[in-house]
């Protein structure tokens, strides 16, 4: 697991301003293995969907370089699929259409049939079949984001990048949706990178979440390793004991450090991360009171607080 | 009880056309004779001056004139008499090549200036001088270098319809959702594939309004510029039947150009009904 297939090597974003230049980030380092699930977490404009349009290569650095599965990204790649915020599905297209587009765009001399049976794999597999001859206009938010999530994925991408892909929807759905993204991910062995400023989505779904504190100037503060176990569910997520410390810890990241970070830790060396792992004892300070869920989870004794 | 709003709308409409009617009637009808007056006189006069009729003919004069012409619409006695299907053909033919021009030329560079900044900043200068000259007054010079009146027509057609559709399909391609083109780019789809399967489906609603804005204008310019020309063609026949001083054949085909125009406007209308989808 040592092995960097993602690896971003002390990327910039500047921008010309009045009087000068603003630094959205500067110096960012971040790697992730093959197969990890990898969540960014930060206020709005700390950057965080400019690194992932820069990892998307739709957006360029101004300086460092991003580098996956061994070669440095020159621009966009089928390598590496985008599920956009808003679905972007083409409305003169329907749900088939849509997926099918990007099938074609990978595979250019597959023949009609072909690209069809491939493409409605996807369909099926994010639970749309029935639905493929419909237009965007006639789906759901959901459904409209499944079709964003089918055509992401029926491109076989080494990785797969998400930004905010479910912050539009209403809670019901975005459960649903990101069980089934955690799915697939897990069957696949999908790599996915995500943005997101839902805790709780990125303690579900993440192996790892990275802390970004406030733009501009922004930095790479923490990297959170989730200690939740692999086969976690969603119901009963929050009775892990070290749910809690996970969540606390992420929670008084951003209400309070997240501003603080850059003046506080003045020697913080942005190649050299701190990697957190909350739920060991000393830091597990919210999950005092229940006892009662101890059972639900054989195995784990509880922290000791004392 | 109560009748959709279609149905009273139509109601509406036909008392009002009804109206219209009956008081055009009203105002065109013979009163009795005027008057005493020298029986030389009232030759010289006419019926006008005897009878009270007046100069403008009635609704039943036109509708039975307009019988006529719906019955024989392409006789031809000559240059001057010419079926009002002949000449609403040589119309049609004139603004079809026109636009069909205007078409071929406005859409590429349309797309050109909407895909790429430095095209659209070099070229504004011009279309701003341009879009504003009114089409009629590049006659003068169309036929003094065509030298040829009928393709001069179609010339003009031409340079009026192409301004709505250069501007409208600049504007369609240059605001296609950022995200669409973002879909593309990370599909690494190339630049003419690109062009088709997003830019133009994309854009389309907007450069349908542009032609559909054209195809009106080109309507209305080909009735001055035919009056200028001369020869055939709906607009001359407007002259024409001035010259002769028939005012029924005007008002008849007054009525024709707006059906005409109405109709060229609702195919189009349809066309862009058909390449517009809800989100």
């Amino acid at each position: 697991m040592t092995e960097k297939f993602i690896s971003i090597e002390g990327i910039a974003k500047r921008y010309p301003a009045p009087g000068g230049t603003t630094t959205v980030f500067e110096n960012l380092w971040l790697s992730m293995s093959r197969g990890e699930f990898g969540c960014v977490i930060g206020h709005s404009g700390c950057g965080k969907t400019t690194v992932l349009n820069i990892l998307a290569g739709l957006d360029e650095p101004s300086d460092g370089a991003v580098i996956v599965d061994g070669q440095a990204i020159e621009g966009t790649s089928l390598d590496r699929a985008v599920i956009f915020q808003s679905h972007a599905l083409l409305p003169w297209r329907t749900v088939l259409g849509n997926v099918a587009y990007a099938v074609t765009s990978k595979w250019r001399n597959w023949d009609r049939a072909k690209v069809k049976a491939h493409a409605q794999k996807f369909i099926d597999l994010v639970g749309l079949t029935g639905s493929e001859h419909k237009r965007p206009s006639e789906l759901s938010g959901g459904m409209k984001q499944r079709v964003g999530i089918a055509r992401a994925l029926s491109i076989t991408p080494k990785i797969m990048l998400m930004d905010e892909p479910f912050s539009a929807l209403d809670a019901l759905t975005r459960g649903t949706l990101q069980d089934e993204v955690r799915r697939i991910c897990l069957e696949t062995g999908q790599t996915a990178f995500m943005i997101t400023h839902d805790v709780d989505e990125a303690i579900y779904l993440a192996d790892k979440i990275f802390l970004m504190t406030n733009g501009p100037g922004a930095v790479l503060a923490e990297i959170v390793e989730n200690p939740l176990p692999k086969d976690r569910g969603r119901i009963d997520l929050h009775r892990h004991p070290y749910y809690y410390a996970l969540r606390n810890h992420i929670v008084d990241f951003l209400v309070t450090r997240s501003k603080t970070f850059t003046s506080g830790n003045p020697g913080h060396d942005p190649r050299d991360v701190p990697v957190v792992r909350p739920g060991k004892p000393e830091l597990v300070i919210a999950s005092v009171s229940e006892s009662s869920q101890q059972a639900s989870w054989p195995g784990l004794s509880r922290p000791s607080t004392s | 009880m109560t009748f959709s709003l279609r149905f009273r709308a139509a109601i509406v409409s036909i008392v009002l056309f009804a109206a219209f009617l009956g008081i055009w009637h009203i105002a065109t009808r013979s009163t009795s004779a005027v008057g005493n007056m020298s029986p030389e006189y009232a030759k010289l006069m006419g019926i006008t001056a005897t009878q009270g009729k007046s100069a403008m003919p009635g609704p039943l004069d036109v509708g039975a004139k307009l019988w006529e012409h719906v019955k024989r619409p392409f006789y031809d006695n000559g240059p001057n008499d010419k079926g009002l299907g002949i000449q609403l053909g040589y119309s049609i033919a004139r603004v079809g090549l026109g636009y069909l021009l205007a078409v071929l030329v406005a859409i590429p560079l349309g797309f050109l200036i909407g895909m790429s900044p430095l095209i659209s900043k070099a070229l504004d200068p011009f279309i701003q001088v341009l879009k504003p000259i009114s089409p009629l007054a590049w006659m003068p010079l169309a036929l003094y270098t065509i030298k040829d009146s009928s393709i001069s027509a179609i010339f003009v057609i031409f340079i009026c319809s192409v301004w709505p559709m250069l501007l409208n399909t600049a504007f369609g391609v240059a605001s296609v959702r950022k995200e669409w083109i973002n879909v593309a780019r990370t599909l690494e789809v190339g630049t003419i594939r690109r062009a088709f399967t997003v830019i133009l489906p994309a854009a389309a609603p907007t450069i349908l309004t542009g032609m559909r804005i054209s195809i009106g204008i080109a309507w209305l310019v080909i009735v001055a510029a035919e009056m200028l020309v001369g020869g055939t063609g709906i607009g001359y026949f407007v002259w024409n039947e001035w010259n002769n001083l028939s005012i029924t054949n005007v008002i008849i085909a007054i009525l024709l150009i707006g059906i005409v125009g109405m109709l060229l406007d609702q195919v189009l209308a349809r066309c862009a009904r058909m390449v517009t989808f809800p989100e």
